[in-house]
């Protein structure tokens, strides 16, 4: 199928469909009518936004006046007038080391986001003077066969980012290429559906917890002896068998509920086992299947923070836990920063995933 | 109501070298928890090489689980069937069938779909060979310009089409038709007739067909079977229509015995 690539039809893939309102607001080719769809899609979502953005700069606000008031009261009580009044003109002062440890305002939050980006600046400046620097000297190491020197400085909120994504996808991989052929043989034996199916129900609702610390057991004695670090092996191998289970149970439900006139077809065509599979069952259950993995990249995403956060594997969750054991004055807006990046990632990648599911899928009606 | 319809009288009517399709004794029970429930009992039809038998009754009365017996994906409780003195073993392209729905795969193309049973039946011709049988079916249902057209893009008759060409290019000995016009507008359905009975005229297939429509049933056929309603549902009254073939739709219209038969039918079913 051969369709021409348009600035419209990408946009509608994407769910973005107001970009191009607003392109069409721009040079004029807006009609009356479509003036009401451009509120719904465009005006709304942003005065939401903004209602949104208000209402948590007020509570947090507020939730700063309690904070402020007491610790002024505690000064009061324990150390006298003359303390509480110096904590109060520090507190106005902007003073940093005295602020109420409260919920950041959003503009705290913005403030932060911005000097993440610019530690991140930093540290690639960093590194890639690292790399220079020691380029000439690792290709000598190299040729007398000792290990390049590689840099080891602190990562950036950036690269945090990145190790999360390449976790998230590696644990996303691994239940892919679990779940899909083991569904589908549960979905062509029933003999192997009554096998599985105590083993599905006991460890679907098992939490990401649990499954970190039994990974854990088992990738500890495998890997005895070994001086690598295993912490991103147990940390994807977890997301993995966490999130596996949405896409098994899809594929499994997909490949045994195939129509039965296209299996009827096959019948009397006289299909061998494998091209009914791979002619028939495979492409007609692509839908679920796909429903599938949507929800396990979601699955995986989610649970990723909290695994990494056990596993002391670098990445986002580590972030956020860092900064909540650091305790700095913008230490909250950090962590607030981390759950926007969190959010808005994960949106991304369920878009992704519709839009290779609208992409491969016979039935454009069917996908959500 | 004629009588020849009693077992002795269907019983080797026609040379046994002639018979394509036989039909002996045909059973079939469903057991449900309050005991059996038979469908069919005591069916017997014998069915003659290049034949176009069309059967008519009640919705219900178990004509598409007779249908589906013969293709081999229902199975016998009782009897047997079998295609030029054998007996059948499960579904095989021996046996085409054409469904009610057109049971497309709708991830295909139309010569993709065509191609599924063309690939199974030939598998020794070459690859351009195949294509070709399965394009001159196409092209014979009308769908030369739609051969790499999704089946999910194509209407429900469109779709129907494929189906037919799907069911011709495999040259199947018999070929099993289960209502396929059924979901079809009128004026769709008149077209698909015209090319059907065109395709038939020229392949001489034996054909076992299942309609709800009278007009449809006389059109088509050499003879029209009329099963009783169920439970235990057998032939009922055959009828033998006698129009020249080529037929066209104006010619059978306006023969004069096209009306008498319209008439034993009706009554048939009204009865």
């Amino acid at each position: 199928m051969k369709a021409s690539l348009t600035l419209g039809k990408v946009t509608n893939f994407l769910g973005l469909g107001f970009f191009i309102t607003l392109k069409d607001l721009f040079t004029g080719k807006l009609e009356k009518e479509e003036f009401k769809n451009f509120l719904r899609k465009t005006i709304v979502p942003l005065v939401s936004i903004l209602l949104f953005i208000g209402l948590w700069h007020l509570g947090a606000k507020s939730l700063y006046n309690i904070e402020a008031k007491f610790k002024i009261e505690k000064a009061l009580q324990d150390q006298g007038q003359v303390a509480a009044d110096a904590l109060k003109t520090c507190m106005v002062s902007g003073e940093s080391s005295c602020q109420p440890n409260t919920l950041p305002s959003p503009s705290q939050v913005w403030n932060s986001f911005q000097s993440l980006l610019r530690d991140h600046n930093i540290i690639s400046a960093d590194k890639a003077a690292f790399i220079e620097k020691t380029a000439a000297m690792n290709e000598k190491r190299v040729a007398a066969g000792k290990a390049a020197i590689v840099y080891t400085g602190r990562p950036s909120f950036v690269d945090q980012v990145f190790t999360s994504l390449q976790t998230v996808f590696a644990g996303f991989l691994l239940a892919l290429l679990i779940a899909v052929p083991l569904g589908i043989f549960i979905g062509l034996s029933p003999n192997l559906k009554s096998a599985f199916n105590w083993f599905i129900q006991i460890f679907k609702p098992v939490s990401p917890v649990v499954w970190y610390l039994l990974v854990f057991m088992i990738v500890k004695t495998l890997l005895i002896g070994s001086t690598e670090d295993s912490s991103f092996t147990i940390s994807f191998i977890s997301v993995g068998l966490c999130s596996m289970w949405a896409t098994l149970v899809n594929t499994a439900m997909g490949v045994s509920t195939v129509d039965k006139d296209y299996i009827n077809v096959a019948k009397v065509l006289k299909l061998g086992t494998f091209q009914k599979i791979f002619k028939v069952v495979l492409p007609s259950s692509l839908p679920l299947i796909f429903t599938g993995l949507k929800i396990t990249l979601s699955v995986a995403w989610m649970v990723l923070i909290a695994i990494e956060l056990l596993a002391q594997s670098p990445g986002l969750g580590l972030f956020v836990w860092e900064e909540f054991q650091n305790g700095a004055n913008d230490s909250n807006a950090k962590i607030i920063v981390a759950m926007f990046a969190i959010g808005i990632i994960g949106f991304l990648l369920d878009r992704l995933m519709l839009m290779i599911q609208n992409w491969v899928s016979f039935d454009k009606t069917d996908a959500i | 109501m004629s009588t020849i319809t009693k077992k002795e009288a269907r019983d080797g009517i026609f040379p046994s070298s002639d018979v394509m399709l036989d039909l002996k004794d045909l059973k079939k029970v469903y057991p449900t928890p309050k005991g059996d429930y038979v469908v069919l009992e005591d069916l017997n039809l014998q069915i003659k090489k290049e034949e176009f038998v069309t059967i008519i009754g009640h919705s219900g009365c178990g004509k598409t689980t007779m249908l589906s017996m013969i293709a081999g994906l229902n199975p016998i409780s009782g009897g047997s069937i079998s295609v030029l003195s054998k007996h059948i073993k499960g579904p095989g392209p021996d046996r085409g069938v054409i469904f009610q729905s057109p049971s497309l795969m709708p991830w295909m193309t139309s010569l993709q779909n065509v191609m599924l049973g063309v690939n199974q039946v030939f598998p020794d011709a070459t690859k351009k060979e195949r294509e070709d049988v399965a394009k001159y079916y196409l092209q014979k249902v009308g769908l030369e310009d739609a051969f790499y057209k999704k089946a999910s893009e194509l209407s429900q008759g469109m779709q129907q089409r494929v189906g037919i060409a799907r069911a011709f290019a495999i040259k199947p000995k018999v070929l099993l038709l289960d209502e396929p016009f059924g979901m079809l507008d009128s004026l769709t359905r008149g077209e698909l007739q015209d090319i059907l009975i065109e395709i038939w005229n020229k392949e001489k297939i034996t054909a076992v067909m299942i309609t709800h429509d009278v007009d449809e049933a006389i059109f088509l056929a050499d003879r029209v079977v009329m099963m009783t309603s169920g439970p235990s549902a057998k032939i009922g009254d055959v009828l033998d229509i006698n129009f020249e073939r080529p037929r066209t739709r104006k010619s059978v219209l306006e023969h004069d015995d096209y009306y008498t038969y319209r008439k034993h039918l009706i009554d048939f079913l009204e009865h």
